[in-house]
């Protein structure tokens, strides 16, 4: 029977892994960005049609044969198998609610840690790996195990099927330190038995160690925390699948997951910086854990009520407005009502722009998403390095939705459980109107000193209605 | 009201109080304006230039008769007889060394507002004649020094030769002194620049020179704006520093003036020794006793080793027209301050700390000194009791170093014990994590949720090892292994999903950006 070249494959495999990379390089801008998605997918397509050759053909080198046909009825099952992914992943992707959008992202990153299990218990079943591949599996399960449950919790999280506070059993970091010490022994101790009963009994067991230490990890971090975790899940899945690329020996898997890895990693890094936080202490557990009720007694002044009819006055007579959604923007489903109002005051001559705090949301980049669903022009969309200095110059500055990322006391008082955060300055501002629901405290548990300030005053209600409101009354 | 301009009785001075333009402003606050003859000769302000403005040109008598008196210097007795009673005079009358001038101004039952002792906050800028003449004064004192100096300021490369730079040294970074750095630099020389207060380095820097620091512990802020005398260990730190720079320039400026205080000696007899010949020296501080051992004021004195030492204390009225010009614009502003209804009635607001300040003599009382102002220029210490975070220590590069080297033997080893196919695998493993890092460094964070998406949708690429896992179900007896079929099978399911619904949210994503 005659095979593919396996120089051919292995060819389709380098041209696969330079268009992933200029796909992420072509997301870098948004004028590129469409066109780094299409790369990205043409590379896909090489690599899977190479692949489904290859597996169903078999390969060969000058006449010799590299790696066997799959049994001929493959092809069918392939072809069945990914038409039904296809059909679901498509039916998501054009159903989900960009809200919805971290949910979905938590979804897909289980897939792929769950798939990267599979192949690892495929690859054991096959029998008899040699030391080095029997640690590569060892390692590529665990993490592909780890992502996997550590995504279905993140899932459940976001789409707020359990809820969000972080499970705080007593000594959970020993409990995640013990769990890797003993998978460190036991992956010494398979790559010595991998075979047999003792071999069966170290990969259940390790795999069933990895889906309850991915549990517990996200278990315990908290809602606020949910950017660094899904990016964090991001990196996972990426080294799950170069684990999986080392154990087939193969580089495509290892260049991809190696770039996801590392995309994910640089993700989290950008996200713990916006949040003055280190890795491992968003990794150890969330805000509020230690009962962060500081400065609760502190007596902050009296603020100032306004109405939605007054807040469209101060509008009216405003050159420049800044609005700073946060992730009650999105939990209140005002994206939509807060375009109009963009567009509206846009069209009366107003300079609109939006600041966005890089931990605004549930999923990095989130609220720029919800703002371009809402067909929010990119350009007036700005991040907060951007357009901090800018506040200076602004008559308004509309806050909806945010509490954290816009707390004064993250400058100004060192015991502030936030203090050194960077935020958006919006207290610089001529006026500020807050859209909120209460008086309650942000995700942080802190109170927020903004809300007293004499250039502040406090729109309260759903912040989709109160929008609506303004519209009206302009 | 009149306001009464005098020609200037000292006779080298050059200045005078108001301009045509000024005189202008003055007229549009309600005023009328009355100037000796001959007042503006010395500045080329010719006496029809006064008239077109708007004023009366008239004789000695009747502008001391004035209302108001407008002038630069501190006036003589004779001038002070011929004011009248309760009449306002505006003028420099160096305060804080002059009580028996303060005493004879309260007897005679004047108001005297000193341009001198404006209070050095931002909002009284525009009437600091000793920040608008200290500018004048530091162009000036570089200009003298060039004009004494036997050589280029600025390096050349000629056909007769290559000619290097001057070198310059500042002493004093207040407003003279960044004056004469500006100069100094835009002549071409090297400029070095130093200060008591650390917190001026920045400025320094911002008009091209050098900051050179003086390495001791004990820097200090002051709170009212002006330099204080310093301490002895500061100050025995600073003289090894003005050792060593004396040594090394060409022309040295000082501008050390501590208010109502005599100039701190900051270059002593030694340190002009070592100077090169040809060297120049400017003391701006020549007036009040001299940073500079040897200097007299108003001479320039040339030492044995053939240094010249400028100590002129008219360095603002060398330039007359340009001075005249700030200093009568600051008199102007002066005047719009406590003119507040424009209607040429001077109304003093004795709260506003600057009106205050400036009221040395107010209606036949001795109003100096005012209470203290502070400044907001110094920064606000904030509370002592405060517990400070410790501020991150900068790594020890030693350490970093080690880590580097240790993590590079591990490796090193790692790679000794592995089969050589490894390497290679792990070589495209390093580059690709490298190459994704800065890849996904340049992302835009719009662009993050995005670009989340691709990277889960290419990670679907996992479906390769389940694709492959498929050529092993039947093994070497020819038995379909059925647990690896189902496995690959879901394996392919999953990543599909990932797969395809990736790439599809991704492009629904992107396509709903649009630009505005």
């Amino acid at each position: 029977m005659i095979g593919v070249s396996y120089s051919l494959q292995q060819g389709s495999f380098i041209i696969a892994g330079l268009l992933f990379i200029l796909a992420l390089a072509g997301l870098s801008k948004h004028e590129t960005s469409k066109r780094g998605n299409i790369l990205g997918s043409l590379g896909m397509a090489l690599a899977l049609i190479f692949t489904i050759l290859a597996t169903v053909l078999g390969t060969e080198t000058a006449g010799v044969e590299v790696s066997q046909a799959a049994p001929s009825w493959a092809i069918i099952a392939i072809v069945v198998a990914m038409a039904l992914g296809a059909l679901i992943g498509i039916l998501r992707a054009l159903r989900v609610e960009m809200t919805g959008m971290p949910e979905l992202i938590a979804l897909f990153h289980s897939f792929v840690g769950l798939a990267a299990v599979l192949v690892g218990w495929v690859v054991f079943l096959e029998g008899a790996p040699d030391k080095l591949h029997a640690g590569e599996l060892f390692v590529g399960v665990f993490i592909g195990a780890v992502t996997f449950t550590g995504s279905i919790v993140a899932y459940l999280k976001l789409s707020g099927k359990i809820k969000s506070a972080p499970l705080m059993l007593p000594f959970h970091n020993w409990l995640n330190l013990g769990a890797l010490v003993v998978f460190v022994a036991m992956t010494v101790v398979f790559v010595f038995f991998p075979e047999g009963a003792a071999g069966w009994a170290l990969m259940i067991a390790m795999t069933v160690l990895a889906l309850l230490l991915g549990l517990h990890l996200v278990a315990s971090i908290g809602g606020g925390d949910m950017p660094v975790v899904v990016s964090m899940l991001n990196s996972y899945s990426g080294w799950a699948a170069a684990a999986a690329g080392f154990t087939l020996n193969n580089d495509l898997l290892i260049i991809t997951g190696a770039l996801v890895g590392s995309s994910g990693a640089y993700l989290s890094y950008i996200m713990c910086k916006a949040m003055n936080r280190n890795f491992i202490s968003v990794i150890a557990g969330g805000f509020g854990s230690d009962g962060a009720v500081v400065g609760e007694q502190k007596d902050y002044g009296t603020y100032r009520e306004i109405t939605a009819g007054e807040t469209a006055d101060l509008l009216k007579n405003s050159q420049s407005v800044i609005i700073t959604p946060g992730y009650g923007m999105a939990v209140a489903q005002a994206q939509g009502a807060v375009a109009d109002l963009t567009s509206k005051l846009r069209a009366g001559g107003t300079k609109v722009r939006f600041g966005i705090h890089p931990v605004a949301g549930r999923l990095p980049g989130h609220m720029n998403v919800l703002l371009a669903e809402a067909k929010v022009p990119y350009d007036i969309v700005l991040e907060m390095d951007e357009i901090n200095d800018d506040f200076d110059d602004t008559d308004v500055v509309l806050v909806i939705g945010a509490n954290d990322t816009v707390n004064p006391a993250a400058q100004e008082d060192p015991h502030s459980p936030i203090a050194g955060m960077p935020v958006l300055e919006v207290w610089k501002a001529a006026q500020v109107v807050v859209f909120k629901r209460s008086m309650a405290t942000g995700y942080a548990g802190v109170q927020n000193p903004l809300f007293f300030r004499e250039n502040s005053a406090m729109l309260f209600g759903d912040a989709r209605e109160r929008v609506e409101d303004i519209i009206r009354a302009l | 009201m009149q306001i009464g301009i005098p020609l200037e009785s000292v006779a080298e001075e050059t200045r005078v109080a108001a301009t045509p333009k000024s005189v202008v402003q003055l007229v549009k606050l309600g005023y009328t304006v009355v100037v000796e003859t001959g007042a503006g000769a010395k500045a080329s302000y010719p006496d029809e230039e006064y008239v077109a403005a708007g004023a009366e040109v008239v004789g000695r008598a009747t502008v001391w008769a004035s209302d108001v008196v407008a002038k630069i210097n501190p006036p003589t007795e004779a001038e002070i007889e011929a004011m009248s009673e309760g009449a306002t005079l505006i003028s420099q009358v160096a305060a804080p060394r002059s009580p028996e001038l303060l005493d004879k101004l309260a007897q005679r039952g004047l108001t005297v507002l000193a341009m001198d002792s404006v209070p050095r906050i931002s909002r009284a800028q525009a009437l600091d004649v000793i920040s608008s003449m200290a500018n004048i004064g530091g162009y000036r004192a570089v200009i003298e020094a060039a004009h004494e100096f036997g050589s280029f300021f600025t390096g050349q490369v000629t056909a007769a030769g290559k000619v290097p730079p001057a070198k310059v040294f500042i002493s004093g970074a207040g407003v003279a002194g960044l004056a004469a750095v500006g100069t100094a630099r835009a002549l071409g020389a090297i400029v070095r620049a130093t200060d008591i207060r650390a917190e001026v380095a920045e400025q320094v820097e911002s008009m091209g020179a050098e900051f050179v620091a003086v390495q001791s512990d004990d820097q200090q802020e002051s709170s009212d704006g002006y330099a204080k005398e310093a301490t002895e260990e500061y100050a025995e730190a600073a003289a090894r520093m003005y050792a060593e720079q004396a040594k090394d320039v060409d022309i040295i400026v000082t501008t050390a003036l501590i208010p109502g205080r005599p100039a701190p000696r900051l270059i002593t007899e030694e340190m002009v020794a070592s100077m090169k010949p040809g060297s120049v020296i400017v003391d701006m501080a020549a007036g009040t006793g001299g940073n500079v051992a040897g200097s007299v004021a108003d001479q320039v004195v040339t030492t044995a080793n053939d240094v010249k030492i400028i100590g002129y204390t008219d360095l603002p009225a060398r330039l007359p027209t340009q001075a005249s010009q700030l200093f009568a614009t600051n008199i102007v502003n002066l005047m719009k301050l406590i003119t507040p209804n424009k209607d040429g009635l001077i109304t003093l607001d004795m709260n506003d700390v600057v009106q205050r300040g400036m009221a040395v003599v107010t209606q036949g009382e001795v109003t100096w000194p005012p209470p203290p102002v502070a400044v907001s220029a110094a920064p606000v210490k904030a509370p002592a009791e405060l517990p400070v975070k410790p501020e991150k220590k900068p790594r020890d590069p030693r350490l970093m170093y080690g880590a580097m080297g240790l993590t590079g033997v591990l490796l090193l080893l790692l790679f000794w014990a592995s089969p050589s196919g490894l390497l290679g695998h792990f070589l495209v493993f390093a580059l690709a994590v490298v190459i994704g890092y800065y890849v996904i460094g340049n992302v835009s964070h719009s662009l993050h949720t995005p670009l989340m998406s691709v990277t889960n949708a290419i990670s679907g690429i996992i479906v390769v090892g389940s694709l492959v896992g498929l050529q092993h179900a039947s093994g070497q007896d020819g038995q379909i292994n059925w647990g690896i079929v189902t496995l690959s099978v879901a394996g392919i399911l999953l990543a599909s999903i990932n797969v395809f619904g990736g790439f599809t949210v991704t492009q629904r994503m992107l396509k709903m950006f649009r630009k505005g």
